[in-house]
C-alpha cells in the first residue's frame, strides 16, 4: 500500500516544488528586471558580437563554404586537412608563430615586469616620465609605428640600422631586412617586444603601488635579505591579480599578432613566407582565397590554443580555479 | 628611520637611474624619431649618411599629405570627419554601456550574474581578429555596412571596459548607494548622481583604451565599409604605408601622417595618466 501511494506523492510534490522554484525564479527575475535592463545594451552587443561569432566561427569549422554558395558539412575534414596536408601551415605559419609567440609573450611579460619593478624604485616625482618612455611606443599604436620601422630598417644604406652597422664595420653590404627570409621574423620579434608595454605594463605598475610597504619590513625581520627575495616572496605574491590580469592581455596580444609582417613588407604574404603567423594563414584563407570554412577551422586552433594559455596563467597566478 | 632611508640616496639608486636613463631613451627612440621624421623636408629625409634629428624643421610634409589627399577621389577632410565621428559616438556609447553594466554586475545580486562575470572574464582573452569572417558575415546580415553604426556597435562589446570598471566600481562603499536609495533616489538617479561622478578615473582609463583602440583600428574599415568614403583615418593611413617599403614617393607625406596618427593618442593619455594607475589597482583578476 505504502509503496503505490509513496511515489504519486513525491511526484506531485517534485512537480509542485519545481514549479514554485520557477515562480520564485521568475519573481526574481522581475524584481531585478533593472539590473537586466541595465545588461542589456552590453549583453546584446556582447552576444552579437563576441560569443555569436565564436559559435559561428565554431560551426563554419567543419564546413565548406566559399562565402557565396551553399553551406556543406563536411566533419572534421577541414581539421583533418590542416593537421596532415597543409604544408605552408605546418611547416611556416605554426613554427614561426611558436617561435614568436614563445618570445614575445613570456619575455616581454617578464620585460614588462622587470621595467615596472625599476621604474617603482625610482623616486616617485620622476616615476611619470620613465612610464611614458616605455608606454608610448604601444601607445602610438602600429599603424603610426611603421613609418618608424620602415625607414629604420630600410635596406638600403639610408637605413638606420644599415647605416649604423655599416659605420661600425660590422657589416659590409646593405642588408635586406625586411624582404630577407632569414631576418624577417627576428625584426618582427624585436619590433614586438619594444611595443609590448601596453595595458599590461600598467597594471602591473598599479599592482606594484597595491604592495603592502610593511610587508617589507616584517620580511626584512624575518630574514629576507636581498631584493630578489623581496621580489619573489613579497612583491610578486602581492600583486597576483594584476599580474594575472597583465598575462591574460599579454597572451591576446602576442596570438592576435599578425598585421606586423603585413606592415613591415607592405604584402599581405612575406616574402617565403618568412613572417608568416596564423592569423596572416587565416587572412589568407579568408580573405584572398575564400576559403571561409577553412579559415575557420584555423581560427578555431587559434582560439582553444590561446584558452588553453590562460588556463595556464590562471594555474600560475589564480587565486581560484574557474573557467 | 624609514623616512630617512628613503631619503638617502644608495649607490644602487644611482647607477639604476643612469643606465634606466640610457633605456629608457633608447625605447622611446620611436616616438622621438616620429617626431623628427615628420618635420624633415624632403632633402633630409634621403640624406646620406641618414640624420636622426631634424636640422631644419618644416611644416611642409603636412601641406602636402593634405594636398595629396584633398586630390583623392575622397578628400582627405571626409577621412578626418569619419574618425573624429566614430571615435566621439564609440566613446560616448562604450562609457554609457559599459558603465551601466559594470555599475549592477559590481552592486547586485541577480540570476546569471556568475555566468555573465565568467563570460566577461573568459572574453578578455577574446581577439576581434581570430572571427574576422562571422563578424563580416553578421554586419552584413544585419546591414550595417558603410554605416557609422558598423563601426561603432561592434567596439560596444568591450569586456575589457567592464571588466576594469567592475573592479573600480565594486569599491565603491554599498552604504553610500544604500542611503541614496533611502533618500529616494530611482536606480537611474543612482546611477546618473552617484556611481558616474565617483568612478570617473576608471572611466578615464576605458577612454584612453578605447580611444586608442578605435583612433587606430583598420578592421572596421576594411571589413565592414566597402565604400571609400565611410573609411577612417586610420585606414587612410594604414594605406599610405603600404607599399612604401621599396618606394620613395611619399615618404614625406606617411612621416606627417605617421605623427598625426600618435598625437591625439598621447594627448589622451597625458592628460588622464595618473587616473589609469588609480584604476588599474582595482583591476586584478582575483
Amino acid at each position: 500500500m505504502n509503496t503505490e501511494i509513496s511515489p504519486g506523492i513525491t511526484r506531485t510534490s517534485t512537480t509542485s516544488s519545481i514549479r514554485l522554484k520557477w515562480n520564485r525564479f521568475w519573481a526574481d527575475i522581475r524584481r531585478d528586471s533593472f539590473c537586466y535592463l541595465f545588461l542589456a545594451p552590453f549583453l546584446i552587443c556582447f552576444s552579437v558580437f563576441i560569443v555569436i561569432p565564436v559559435v559561428m566561427a565554431a560551426t563554419l569549422g567543419f564546413t565548406s563554404y566559399d562565402g557565396f554558395g551553399s553551406l556543406r558539412f563536411i566533419g572534421f575534414d577541414n581539421y583533418i586537412a590542416l593537421f596532415t596536408q597543409d604544408i605552408i601551415f605546418l611547416t611556416k605559419a605554426l613554427p614561426n608563430t611558436f617561435l614568436f609567440a614563445l618570445i614575445v609573450g613570456p619575455g616581454g611579460y617578464v620585460l614588462a615586469f622587470l621595467f615596472a619593478w625599476l621604474i617603482h624604485q625610482l623616486p616617485i616625482r620622476i616615476r611619470d616620465y620613465y612610464t611614458l618612455a616605455f608606454y608610448a611606443p604601444s601607445m602610438a599604436g602600429a599603424v603610426a609605428l611603421s613609418v618608424v620601422w620602415i625607414a629604420a630598417f630600410s635596406g638600403d644604406r639610408v637605413g638606420y640600422l644599415n647605416n649604423f652597422l655599416l659605420g661600425m664595420g660590422w657589416i659590409d653590404a646593405p642588408i635586406v631586412w625586411l624582404q630577407q627570409p632569414e631576418y624577417l621574423l627576428k625584426v618582427m620579434i624585436i619590433v614586438s617586444l619594444w611595443i609590448s608595454f601596453s595595458v599590461g605594463f600598467l597594471a602591473m605598475l598599479a599592482g606594484l603601488q597595491t604592495v603592502n610597504r610593511e610587508l617589507y619590513e616584517a620580511g626584512r625581520i624575518d630574514g629576507i635579505s636581498n631584493r630578489l627575495q623581496e621580489v619573489f616572496y613579497i612583491t610578486l605574491p602581492s600583486m597576483k591579480p594584476q599580474l594575472l590580469f597583465s598575462a591574460v592581455m599579454t597572451i591576446v596580444t602576442t596570438l592576435k599578432a599578425g598585421s606586423i609582417s603585413t606592415q613591415l613588407t607592405g604584402l599581405p604574404i612575406t616574402p617565403q613566407y618568412a613572417g608568416h603567423l596564423v592569423i596572416n594563414h587565416i587572412d589568407d584563407y579568408a580573405f584572398i582565397r575564400f576559403e571561409l570554412g577553412y579559415a575557420s577551422a584555423i581560427s578555431v586552433m587559434l582560439l582553444l590554443v590561446s584558452y588553453f594559455a590562460m588556463r595556464f596563467a590562471y594555474r600560475l597566478f589564480g587565486s581560484k580555479e574557474e573557467l | 628611520m624609514m623616512i630617512r632611508r628613503l631619503r638617502r640616496i644608495t649607490p644602487f639608486q644611482v647607477i639604476l637611474v643612469t643606465v634606466f636613463t640610457a633605456l629608457a631613451a633608447f625605447m622611446s627612440l620611436p616616438i622621438v624619431f616620429i617626431l623628427n621624421h615628420a618635420f624633415k623636408p624632403t632633402n633630409e629625409l634621403f640624406l646620406f649618411p641618414p640624420r636622426f634629428f631634424v636640422q631644419n624643421p618644416t611644416g611642409s610634409n603636412f601641406e602636402q599629405l593634405f594636398l595629396h589627399a584633398t586630390n583623392a577621389t575622397v578628400p582627405f577632410s571626409r577621412y578626418v570627419f569619419n574618425s573624429v565621428v566614430v571615435v566621439a559616438l564609440t566613446l560616448i556609447s562604450v562609457i554609457i554601456v559599459s558603465t551601466m553594466a559594470a555599475y549592477v554586475l559590481a552592486k547586485y545580486q541577480f540570476h546569471f550574474k556568475q555566468l555573465i562575470l565568467s563570460l566577461i572574464t573568459l572574453s578578455l582573452m577574446f581577439a576581434p581578429e581570430t572571427v574576422g569572417i562571422p563578424r563580416y558575415l553578421i554586419i552584413s546580415g544585419i546591414h550595417l555596412n558603410n554605416t557609422y553604426l558598423g563601426h561603432i556597435l561592434p567596439s560596444l562589446a568591450s569586456p575589457i571596459a567592464v571588466f576594469m570598471l567592475v573592479g573600480f566600481i565594486s569599491q565603491i562603499p554599498g552604504e553610500l548607494l544604500e542611503a541614496a536609495r533611502i533618500d529616494g533616489a530611482s536606480h537611474f538617479g543612482i546611477f546618473t548622481k552617484i556611481v558616474l561622478p565617483l568612478a570617473v578615473p576608471a572611466i578615464a582609463t576605458i577612454s584612453i583604451f578605447t580611444f586608442q583602440g578605435v583612433w587606430g583600428d583598420v578592421e572596421t574599415s576594411t571589413l565592414f565599409m566597402q565604400d571609400e568614403t565611410m573609411r577612417t583615418l586610420a585606414f587612410y593611413v594604414n594605406s599610405l604605408l603600404s607599399g612604401l617599403q621599396n618606394s620613395v614617393a611619399g615618404q614625406n607625406i606617411a612621416a606627417a601622417a605617421g605623427l598625426l596618427m600618435f598625437i591625439p593618442n598621447l594627448i589622451i593619455f597625458l592628460l588622464f595618466q595618473r587616473k589609469v594607475l588609480e584604476t588599474m589597482i582595482h583591476s586584478g583578476i582575483k
